[in-house]
């Protein structure tokens, strides 16, 4: 009774804000707070590799080649004698800024070209989602290999490849949404109070798409980093002697590795099925809570 | 519907020519000349003779004349001689899509069969302890590297087990024939056709069921509820039937993304499919055989997406273009 009506109001409204209510239900989801924090581990083993091994990441000792896990080294050695440990927690680093990098990529190409479809259509949209028709007949993966292989294996040509040929999907996702919020109120107040329209787009329509593109980017990331597995397993990727979980696991291309010295690519493979799981069980957590339809 | 299929139609034009530009800027982006490797191999050939060798393939025409050539060309039906297998791409390739959709085809129907069903099932008891595990396993069947489940299955069930051939399309000289060729051949399938429908029960089941859990939201359910229909009925009559209608225009995009997907676990088998056919002829520098072969896979995609649109159309009658 004694509370003025205007406070329980604003309490109200600060309960209800989108971003909000999007947390409260993250924090209920008990799978997606785990993977969260697997992928905050992994994060961190990557930043902070050096004083995690005693090892160093490219040491060479020939007549230590091949050994087994134990003895000092809680994995083994690969076929140079380096600690296959201490590559697996600094291949981190190339794998995850693999993943970072394409993303970015294909959410800036994605988001601008996709807004400007979706906001001023015409021939602008007919171009770019023609461009879109062509990109999604292309084979991904035989694509990125025919392009790593003409720009030379490396570790920005695994970021490029995967980045310019994932954004069309986003692009499509964005004018679809863009395409229906432009027709509300809001925007036509905004036309009518002189905004000029890429005003319009980027302050007041991309916030309203940023659920959708988050959601996209962090799934996207996974996308990259089983990019960047499969074209360093074929020797496309990342250039040794740089560790990267897709390089690592290419020890599996010979086949007495294969047979042989299974802790040489199964780590590796493993971490990779962690990451990418995690991000996903994290995104699909992420697109439940943003998900305005979704009732509480 | 004619109208729509004739503008769809129109539609793919641009589509087409666009994919051949870039397929065709992107080998010629390339660097090095189909030659190269075996004329290293062979210190007889002179310059003089690489040189008329590189001239008789047209290497050093301008580059839009060799646009125009090569549409002409495949517009006739002839789509290049592979340099490297001395034969018309054109049989490569029709070999090669066979091996390759005797592994596609299976895959697709097994994984159906094993991802509807449990979608639908994981759908209506949403939340139950079946629910939960099959989203588990499917996140693993999301998350999992086709070609490291490929490799793992090489090395603990192929050889360490011993239950399964390690690679290839059959036993080289077995001299088998009749029904034991044909079960020499299953077996060597047996493994791919595994990893391959693992990863496709995965995304199939997800979308069954976000298909089934939207459907049983409509009003018609409700409806079909109240008249007083056994929940059986219900679910398998009403519910599932307009559920299964994007999952059955999918199914197209799917057989699709099949056929150039597989290049990596083609690649662990050593399957001689599309994808190691491409991936191959890459590393040889063998153009002509890169150039149809991802033409052809980007038109098979295309048609994929077509033909999703239209048996969309098709199957909902309420649709109307």
């Amino acid at each position: 009774m004694g509370v003025p009506i205007s406070q329980t109001n604003r309490r109200l409204e600060q309960g209800l804000s989108p971003w909000s209510i999007a947390l409260t239900r993250l924090k209920r989801n008990r799978m997606a707070l785990i993977a969260l924090g697997v992928l905050i581990f992994l994060v961190l083993i990557a930043i902070f590799a050096p004083f995690i091994t005693p090892y160093s990441r490219d040491e060479i000792t020939m007549e230590n080649k091949f050994q087994p896990p134990g003895n000092g080294h809680l994995l083994g050695t690969d076929d140079l004698g380096r600690d296959v440990f201490t590559r697996l927690i600094y291949g981190s680093r190339a794998s995850l800024s693999v993943g970072l990098v394409a993303t970015s990529i294909s959410m800036i190409l994605g988001v601008t070209l996709g807004a400007i479809a979706g906001y001023y259509g015409g021939m602008a949209d007919n171009i770019i989602m023609r461009i879109v028709d062509i990109f999604m007949c292309f084979p991904f993966f035989l694509m990125a290999i025919v392009m790593a292989a003409i720009l030379g294996p490396s570790i920005y040509t695994v970021m490029a490849v995967s980045g310019f040929l994932s954004w069309p999907i986003l692009a499509r996702i964005v004018r679809a949404e863009i395409l229906s919020i432009k027709e509300r109120e809001f925007i036509e107040a905004a036309r009518a109070l002189g905004l000029k329209s890429a005003d319009i787009i980027v302050s007041h329509i991309l916030p309203n798409t940023l659920a959708v593109i988050i959601v996209y980017v962090t799934l996207g990331i996974a996308g990259g980093i089983l990019g960047e597995a499969g074209l360093s397993y074929l020797g496309l990727g990342v250039k040794q002697p740089q560790p990267s979980w897709g390089n690592m696991l290419a020890a599996a291309q010979s086949f007495r590795s294969l047979i042989k010295h299974p802790w040489l690519w199964v780590p590796p493979g493993i971490l990779i099925f962690i990451t990418v799981l995690s991000i996903n069980i994290f995104g699909d957590g992420l697109r439940d809570a943003l998900d305005p339809k979704l009732k509480r | 519907m004619r109208t729509f299929l004739i503008r769809r139609a129109l539609l793919m034009i641009p589509v087409v020519l666009g994919i051949s530009i870039i397929i065709f800027a992107l080998i010629h982006l390339a660097p090095g000349d189909p030659f190269t490797h075996m004329i290293e191999a062979d210190p007889n050939v002179t310059t003089e003779d690489y040189e008329n060798l590189l001239r008789s393939v047209g290497y050093y025409d301008p580059l839009p004349l060799k646009y125009v050539k090569w549409v002409g060309q495949l517009l006739r039906g002839n789509i290049g001689h592979s340099i490297s297998y001395r034969e018309p791409v054109a049989d490569l390739i029709g070999r090669r899509l066979s091996n390759t959709l005797l592994l596609a085809i299976p895959a697709l129907c097994l994984s159906t069969i094993i991802a509807v069903p449990l979608g639908v099932i994981s759908a209506t008891r949403q939340y139950s302890i079946f629910d939960y595990i099959v989203t588990i396993i499917a996140f693993i069947g999301i998350s999992i590297p086709a070609f490291f489940f490929a490799l793992l299955l090489v090395k603990y069930i192929a050889f360490d087990l011993k239950l399964f051939p390690i690679s290839g399309l059959s036993t080289i000289k077995s001299g088998f024939t009749g029904i034991r060729l044909v079960f020499d051949k299953l077996h060597h399938m047996a493994l791919p056709i595994t990893v391959l429908t693992f990863v496709q029960v995965a995304g199939r089941m997800r979308y069954t069921r976000s298909a089934m859990l939207e459907v049983v939201r409509q009003d018609y359910i409700r409806t079909a509820r109240a008249k007083g229909l056994s929940e059986r009925t219900v679910i398998y009559k009403h519910a599932l039937r307009n559920a299964l209608i994007p999952i059955v225009t999918i199914l197209s995009v799917s057989l699709g993304r099949l056929l150039s997907g597989a290049v990596l676990t083609e690649n662990v088998f050593n399957w001689p499919g599309m994808g190691t056919m491409v991936y191959k002829a890459i590393a040889n520098r063998d153009y002509p055989v890169v150039m149809a072969g991802t033409m052809v896979l980007a038109l098979t995609m295309l048609l994929a997406n077509i033909l999703a649109d239209i048996l969309y159309a098709f199957v909902d009658p309420r649709i109307r273009y």
